[in-house]
């Protein structure tokens, strides 16, 4: 079997909050194979976004390892960190987290500017991955000036223009409506088709589990049970006339 | 399974690029930006006022003409004390300087406050600590230098209108250039310098915030 591109080995994370003790993952070990959809279910507090955090060098466990591409990421300083971010990972937020005073150019641009583009190659290449995602229309918008969806899509723009290896997709259609949402998923399924990025989403949202390979369920921190999505037997739902699942 | 490749330090964002970006996003913040302004506007008028009267008066003083000399007299100029600065009017200028920084670092913080989110996210995107120390250096020393110059207007045209109505021609007749653009340097260089010094410590609070608390943070 290959190596996995993901691989995290006996992984805690303990938050302190005053005198108590949160553990918001307990002891989760996952491999995850390059080029896979994968989808984090799980109700809210079980873990998902530490674990996404942690993947993305964000934060780092309490216990544990964390390997990406067989780097170890408890052996990066901050500023190796910021490079692995940078290249390495794409991020996507429920919340868009777009920055306001930024056309959607700007807002793309911005992070390729930090893998050390100049302004203007970073605002071609910003162009062309907006085309890329439908938006070469809206190039010069304020992301208040644009729709849920489009805001969405700039973002994975944003995340796209360094050719990541990973996106990490935290509740990405939590914003939108059932069917902008769908959009989106399709888009990411596209990315991991066409680009071969792996794409990890968490969602506490079953209907949006269509694209994935591999579901997995995390439950107050721990990892219940990892499964394709057919084995998850999720019941069909439609959008529109048109199956979702 | 290690990977013996190192991975780079991330790269530095050149000084003239982040200058660009603070600039494109102040111009977007007009408001804000302005409100801020009027802070370092006002303390620089108010300084550049008080240092051109007094460089005007002192050489109206050095004329030693009579109908001059109860000109200024009326104006309550001490003709004896020739050009020496009272005490009170350095505690004027000290208080509304430093009251001028107050505002400055007040603005800033809430600006970190406000933009929280931003600052996480330019850091999930590959920002360093650096980078975000330099956007808010740079949006402070942008305003700073805009509502100098903009002080330094106002305060000038104030004190020269001033002194025209209450000296007349006399101003004209021995105008102290080379004090005057003294003056208008120190006001230049005060304010230029309290923006950065008043926008460090609130840099250095926004790039020390960690990610993942500023992304927790709700709109």
């Amino acid at each position: 079997m290959a190596e996995p591109l993901i691989s995290a080995r006996n992984v805690s994370r303990v938050y302190r909050m005053g005198s108590e003790e949160v553990h918001a993952l307990r002891d989760a070990t996952l491999d995850i194979t390059g080029g896979q959809y994968v989808s984090i279910i799980g109700p809210s507090g079980s873990g998902k976004s530490t674990f996404f955090n942690i993947v993305g060098g964000l934060d780092r466990p309490t216990s544990g390892d964390v390997f990406v591409e067989g780097y170890r990421l408890a052996d990066l300083n901050s500023s190796q960190l910021a490079w692995f971010r940078c290249h390495k990972i794409g991020f996507i937020f429920q919340s868009f987290n777009l920055i306001m005073t930024m056309t959607a150019l700007e807002n793309v641009a911005i992070a390729r500017v930090f893998s050390g583009s100049s302004l203007h190659e970073a605002k071609d290449r910003a162009a062309a991955v907006l085309e890329r995602v439908g938006l070469g229309h809206r190039l010069h918008h304020l992301p208040s000036q644009v729709s849920g969806g489009q805001q969405q899509r700039i973002a994975i723009a944003r995340a796209l223009v360094n050719e990541p290896l990973i996106i990490l997709a935290d509740e990405p259609t939590g914003n939108l409506d059932l069917h902008t949402g769908q959009e989106i998923i399709n888009l990411l399924a596209e990315m991991k088709r066409d680009l071969g990025i792996t794409v990890i989403t968490a969602t506490h949202d079953m209907k949006m589990l269509s694209a994935s390979d591999t579901v997995v369920e995390l439950r107050s921190g721990a990892i219940e049970r990892v499964a394709t999505s057919e084995e998850m037997n999720i019941t069909v739902g439609t959008i529109d006339g048109h199956t979702v699942m | 399974m290690a990977n013996n490749a190192a991975i780079p330090e991330q790269v530095h964002i050149p000084w003239i690029t982040a200058s660009i970006i603070s600039w494109a996003g102040l111009k977007r913040r007009l408001l804000r930006s302005l409100i801020t302004m009027t802070g370092v506007i006002l303390a620089i008028a108010f300084l550049t006022y008080m240092l051109t009267v007094q460089s005007v008066t002192g050489s109206l003083v050095k004329l030693n003409d009579n109908e001059l000399n109860i000109l200024l007299q009326d104006a309550g100029v001490d003709i004896l004390a020739g050009t020496s600065t009272d005490r009170l009017t350095l505690l004027l200028l000290g208080l509304s300087l430093l009251t001028c920084m107050v505002g400055i670092v007040n603005s800033m913080l809430m600006s970190v406050t406000e933009r929280v989110k931003e600052i996480g996210t330019l850091k999930c995107l590959g920002a360093r600590d650096l980078f975000i120390v330099q956007t808010y250096l740079i949006e402070s020393s942008l305003q700073g230098i805009c509502g100098t110059l903009l002080g330094l207007f106002l305060g000038s045209i104030v004190a020269i209108a001033t002194l025209l109505k209450g000296y007349g021609h006399y101003v004209f007749v021995s105008f102290p250039v080379l004090s005057v653009a003294q003056s208008l340097a120190i006001s230049f260089v005060c304010g230029s310098l309290i923006s950065v010094l008043a926008a460090i410590a609130p840099a250095y609070i926004a790039a020390k915030k960690q990610p993942v608390e500023a992304l927790r943070v709700e709109e």
